[in-house]
């Protein structure tokens, strides 16, 4: 399979890898995927006051197209909103990786990491979930 | 391209290339280079002996009978066989198809009834699953965790009505040698045919078609240094063994498989057989000691790896392994320096994981997270020491960002989350 440059570029020189303390009352975490399936996705977001999400981390086990979905939104939470990190489609991870049909599931499931995080975060805030329409089900596909 | 001006300069070229120029080959169950010497051995048959092996008024055609008939030999001299019993085909594909619906088909008086392996070769399984669509019944018997069939699970499958059974001699994905002698034993006291897919088997370990009790057995030119294109189906005749022709036409292979024989292809899968058989004791003894290079290599570098399928029962041309917590497309990804294969999802079309690994039992996991190891002829001591270095360092790398490694570092249970199926 021909890989674009792009997700080589993420791949072999992934942005923010890591973790944040699950714990911390600023960190959501999401975590989609399943061994079995081929692919685990876990995404942190770190939001400040204001609502902002300040700093993003990750960890994938899964392809090389699953591991730059998850690089590159990293990237495109950082700066946003909830809200707006929760416009962020899967449709555009694809585009902006050219992932091929095949690869489409590794941005889905980049979409669900957001959902994921988002929801874990307003969850340790007092469940303010009814704002958004996330359900639990997010994660699966 | 340089202008190629001898043959001589061609097998420089040629070795040079597999083994500097691009990535080192380690996927010698996919597929073999061309040997030199049987190239050579080929060439005449393209330009000057060009003749058709069918043409029986003048002495092009004769010439060509010769060689085709040369060939037949050395393949049937190969597996103990007699000439008259080979028949040339496209590849183990071809003749794969052959011998399950060519035999399912004429003895279908006498029963409907098939067996075969979960852990077979796709030719077989798909050729089974045909047969299925045509009212035939087909058992696939699960192996155990080690790859091997269970004889006596085996003889529990067998029917008044079975008329056929299927066994890949040589798994290909993990390398693993069935009890041959035994399962054609106990076919042959019940009259049952055995198809042999001995594909992965010649020139590895000893094959004889007498020792096995064999009455088919499916036989391929590129996995023995010959070229692609050409296989053969070795159908026995005493006692007769009969199969309908699945190709119709000018009755070539006395009206088993009709087209015109590719005399150049036909010339360098004898001369490929021949060399295999001779040089298989040679090439088994060092391939066995880089197998082991790498194996020992890997395990001093690189902890929770596992080798997929029986070590002992198992030729030394194929290593297995599962590097947990790592995916393996992104493994093969990392490994750019080395041509590989992975029971991983994402590098076949289907997206499921290997099949085969799947039937030892191995979680899906394991399974996603499988390289296979094909070591050859031409493999060299510095190639497996490359590949160990570049397999500690991208495992490593790959593990740092795998959130399984981390949760297995902090001693969590994998099996005890609930993770979300998709």
């Amino acid at each position: 399979m021909a890989y674009s440059e792009k997700v080589i570029d993420h791949y072999e020189n992934p942005r923010n890898v890591g973790s944040f303390d699950k714990g911390d009352e600023s960190v959501g975490t999401g975590m989609v995927g399943a061994p079995a399936c081929g692919d685990v996705m876990r995404l942190q977001i770190r939001v400040n006051e204001q609502g902002i999400i300040e700093d993003a981390r990750f960890k994938t086990y899964g392809c090389g197209s699953a591991i730059a979905s998850s690089s590159l939104v990293t990237e495109w939470v950082k700066g946003k909103t909830l809200d707006e990190a929760m416009t962020i489609k899967n449709s555009q991870i694809a585009e902006e990786l050219e992932l091929p049909p095949v690869k489409i599931h590794c941005s889905v499931l980049a979409e669900d990491a957001i959902k994921a995080a988002v929801q874990d975060y307003l969850q340790k805030h007092g469940g303010a979930a009814e704002n958004h329409s996330v359900a639990a089900e997010a994660a699966s596909h | 391209m340089n202008q190629v001006k001898s043959l001589s300069d061609w097998k420089m070229q040629s070795l040079e290339s597999i083994q500097q120029q691009r990535p080192i080959y380690l996927d010698y169950q996919s597929t073999t280079p061309v040997d030199p010497l049987v190239l050579e051995q080929m060439l005449p048959y393209l330009t000057q002996e060009f003749g058709n092996p069918a043409s029986r008024s003048h002495s092009y055609g004769w010439t060509a009978e010769e060689a085709v008939e040369r060939a037949r030999q050395q393949v049937a001299d190969a597996i103990h066989a007699d000439p008259k019993e080979i028949v040339w085909t496209s590849g183990a594909t071809e003749s794969t198809n052959l011998a399950l619906k060519g035999a399912a088909h004429f003895y279908s008086g006498k029963g409907k009834h098939l067996i075969t392996l979960r852990t077979e070769h796709k030719a077989t399984l798909d050729t089974c699953r045909q047969l299925e669509r045509e009212g035939f019944e087909v058992t696939y018997l699960d192996v155990q965790e080690n790859g091997l069939v269970d004889l006596d699970a085996f003889v529990a499958a067998l029917r008044p009505d079975t008329i056929l059974a299927s066994v890949l001699f040589v798994n290909n994905e993990i390398g693993v040698i069935q009890p041959m002698e035994e399962i054609g034993r106990i076919l042959r006291e019940r009259k049952i045919l055995f198809h042999v897919d001995a594909v992965q088997a010649l020139g590895k370990v000893p094959v004889d078609v007498e020792a096995i009790h064999a009455d088919l057995m499916s036989l391929s030119g590129h996995k023995i240094y010959g070229p692609k294109g050409i296989g053969a189906l070795y159908v026995r005749r005493k006692p007769r063994v009969r199969v309908e022709a699945q190709i119709h036409g000018g009755g070539h292979e006395r009206g088993m498989r009709s087209g015109t024989l590719p005399t150049h292809q036909i010339v360098g899968m004898g001369a490929a057989a021949e060399l295999a058989v001779q040089s298989m004791e040679s090439d088994s003894r060092r391939i066995r000691q880089l197998r082991d290079r790498l194996w020992h290599g890997i395990q001093e570098r690189v902890e929770e790896v596992y080798v997929n399928g029986d070590m002992e029962h198992r030729v030394p041309h194929n290593l297995n392994v599962s590097f947990a917590f790592v995916e393996g497309e992104s493994l093969l990804m990392a490994l750019k320096g080395i041509a590989v294969s992975s029971g991983s999802a994402c590098t076949s079309a289907s997206l499921e994981p290997s099949y085969v690994l799947r039937a030892l039992g191995k979680s899906d996991e394991l399974a996603h997270s499988s390289i296979r190891f094909g070591i050859g002829r031409y493999t060299t001591e510095e190639e497996i020491d490359t590949t160990i270095e570049l397999i500690a360092a991208k495992v490593g790398k790959l593990r740092e960002l795998s959130p399984l490694w981390e949760m297995h570092q902090e001693g969590i249970d994998l099996n005890s989350i609930q993770w979300a199926a998709h």
